[in-house]
């Protein structure tokens, strides 16, 4: 029994499709905990449910039956609006395809989620700097995400996904869309985020380069986790 | 940063939102025009005053009644001052240059029309000349027309060649008074009708009554048609403004079809409107369902598509706005005095607004409601 309470905290979560008349298990009674700090990787083969398990962890989608606390608020039982709250104080979001909004520039998409805090625009002005410069983009303030490479417009979706400073960071194949290179630099920074700023990051990845800087690893398979393996850090 | 967006997503498909702006900007100007028209028509009524009755014959307009009657109607309780004209219908060299023509009885025509403004010595002229004319800006200007000149009308109604001097020319005292009319000397006509058709002569189309009191114009008309009950020729009093309606009435049908037009524009642009919207939004859906991950509530999402609905409704009525002053002037002009009072209203702008704005409404429902309740997961897989 550990002494202190686990930041996420799964037990027995499930949830399934229904095509039809049949119903499709997508995750099957998982129960798992995440500490605070930690950089967990999730891998496992297409379809096994990864995407699904790290939804229900961001609060975007609802599970059928189980627990999921983070925090130690069971986020399963929020009611729509209070979820979004949650998600705007609690999460910030890494996605393959960056997500980006085209029309805003690299600074405007970094301020925008501070458009639901009480801040003013001065203030969110010198976060959103601050965040673009953390990630190496001081000098890219005004370009818009099409006026961008990949690994920068990920970067950009990272000083996103911080500027609220999130109790947790979820990213979704983050360097399932660049190239090696890009890639590693996409990585070194979460890496830094976690080291440095202690932010506690969920990954679900295939990328074995990826796999290796988590912590600790989970295996999905057909909705059930399968062996831990510790990462060799 | 909410208005930013709103704009720049407007303008982020620069042909389509193009297209659509062309086709609120023709709705809107069109639905001006058109509203514009059916003012027009209604202009006539508008410009007269409630303090003028119009007696005429109960059979008929073309029934005339005899000059006789007017000492008895000048005599009736409550009737400041009498006045009498005839429809006189001439040609100007062709059917095509329609304006209307009146004999008046001059001396006290004009006391009861303030409306027309005439400069005194011009007045003075036309009162002392048996064969001139007064005739109104817009038909002066039409045919340039100069005071002096000769004008020969081809009677119909009374039949000849007539020909009149212009002594004057009258304006209107604002933007509602007809400038279009054509006034001689209905003793002038009396003359030629004694020598030429004897038995029409004394005898009046119209009597125009001033009242003293506009209040009671309904008890005086009911008065006046009492006092010539029974006579030869009884009478049918109305206020002036009655009897504009009366003439507008036989054009109800068609008046009603262009409205039903105007609105009908504006209904089509709504569906297209609503179409470009929906194209929109289903392209956007990833990333209205990643600003709804990051916390933003439904409410924004609705706010945003609303906004920038509105935003490209009211740009294409402000550019149809601007363009409809013009081309219902260059329109008036070309319609000359078929439409003697055309001129863009107030109220035809404030409707135009309000269209526009009901057309960016009604046109962001339906797609604001499918990105406000999209489920996040598969928004987020939706690829624009
Ligand atoms: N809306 C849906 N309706 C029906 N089945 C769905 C739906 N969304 C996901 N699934 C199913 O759930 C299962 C898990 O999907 P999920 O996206 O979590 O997989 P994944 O592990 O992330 O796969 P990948 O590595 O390919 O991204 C899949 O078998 C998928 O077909
Ligand atoms: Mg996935």
């Amino acid at each position: 029994m550990p002494l202190i309470m686990p930041l996420i905290e799964i037990r027995n979560l499930s949830k399934a499709y229904r095509r039809g008349d049949q119903t499709v298990p997508v995750l099957a009674g998982i129960s798992l905990d995440v500490e605070a700090g930690e950089f967990i990787g999730l891998m496992g083969p297409s379809g096994s449910g990864k995407s699904t398990l790290l939804n229900l962890i961001a609060g975007i989608d609802k599970p059928d039956a189980g627990v999921l606390r983070v925090g130690g608020i069971d986020i399963t039982q929020l009611p729509e609006a209070a979820l979004a709250d949650w998600r705007a104080a609690n999460v910030g979001f890494i996605f393959q395809f960056y997500n980006l909004m085209p029309v805003l520039t690299a600074l405007e998409n970094v301020e925008l989620p501070l458009l639901l805090t009480p801040l003013s625009r001065h203030e969110r002005r010198e976060r959103a700097e601050f965040f673009l410069g953390l990630v190496g983009l001081a000098d890219r303030m005004t370009h818009t995400p099409a006026e961008l490479s990949g690994g920068q417009q990920q970067r950009v979706a990272i000083a996103r996904a911080m500027i609220t400073d999130p109790t947790i960071l979820v990213a979704d194949e983050p360097t399932g869309d660049l190239d090696r290179v890009s890639g590693g630099e996409i990585l070194d920074l979460m890496d830094r985020l976690n080291r440095e700023l202690k932010k506690t990051i969920v990954m679900v990845t295939h990328d074995p380069k990826a796999a290796e800087r988590a912590h600790r690893l989970r295996h999905l398979e057909k909705g059930v986790l399968t062996d831990e393996i510790e990462s060799p850090v | 940063m909410l208005l930013k967006l709103i704009l720049k997503n407007a303008l982020r498909h620069k042909l389509r939102t193009g297209l659509t702006l062309t086709g609120i900007v023709v709705a809107i100007l069109a639905f001006g025009l058109l509203h514009t028209i059916v003012r027009a028509w209604y202009a006539g009524a508008d410009a007269t005053s409630s303090s003028r009755l119009v007696t005429r014959n109960a059979i008929s307009l073309v029934f005339p009644m005899p000059l006789s009657y007017q000492p008895k109607l000048r005599a009736i309780s409550g009737v400041a001052g009498v006045s009498y004209a005839n429809w006189f219908g001439g040609v100007y060299i062709t059917e095509k240059n329609f304006f209307p023509q009146f004999a008046v009885q001059a001396d006290t025509y004009f006391k009861l029309y303030p409306e027309f403004l005439v400069d005194d010595a011009q007045m003075k002229d036309f009162l002392h000349d048996r064969k001139g004319a007064l005739v109104g800006r817009k038909i002066a200007e039409m045919y340039g027309w100069k005071v002096g000149d000769v004008v020969p009308l081809r009677g119909t109604i009374w039949p000849g060649n007539w020909e009149f001097v212009i002594r004057g020319i009258y304006h209107g005292a604002d933007q509602k008074t007809d400038q279009s009319q054509f006034f001689f000397h209905w003793d002038y006509l009396n003359e030629t009708a004694k020598k030429n058709y004897p038995r029409r002569a004394n005898t009046v189309g119209v009597y125009i009554l001033a009242l003293q009191d506009p209040a009671r114009a309904a008890e005086i008309s009911t008065a006046i048609d009492a006092t010539f009950k029974n006579s030869l020729a009884e009478t049918l009093t109305e206020t002036e403004k009655a009897f504009q309606l009366s003439f507008v009435a036989m054009t109800e049908t068609i008046l009603t079809a262009v409205q039903a037009v105007s609105y009908v524009v504006i209904l089509i642009i709504m569906a297209v409107m609503a179409n470009t919207m929906a194209m929109t939004v289903r392209e956007r859906l990833a990333e209205y369902a990643t600003l709804k991950a990051l916390g933003f509530s439904a409410g924004f999402v609705t706010r945003l598509i609303f906004g920038e609905s509105v935003a490209i409704a009211l740009i294409g009525a402000a550019i149809g706005i601007a363009l409809t002053f013009p081309i219902a002037q260059a329109f008036g002009n070309a319609m000359g005095t078929l439409f003697p009072i055309f001129y863009v209203a107030q109220e035809t702008v404030v409707m135009q607004v309000g269209a526009a704005l009901i057309v960016g409404l009604v046109a962001a429902v339906a797609p604001s409601w499918r990105a406000a309740t999209v489920n996040i997961v598969k928004g987020l897989r939706s690829v624009g």
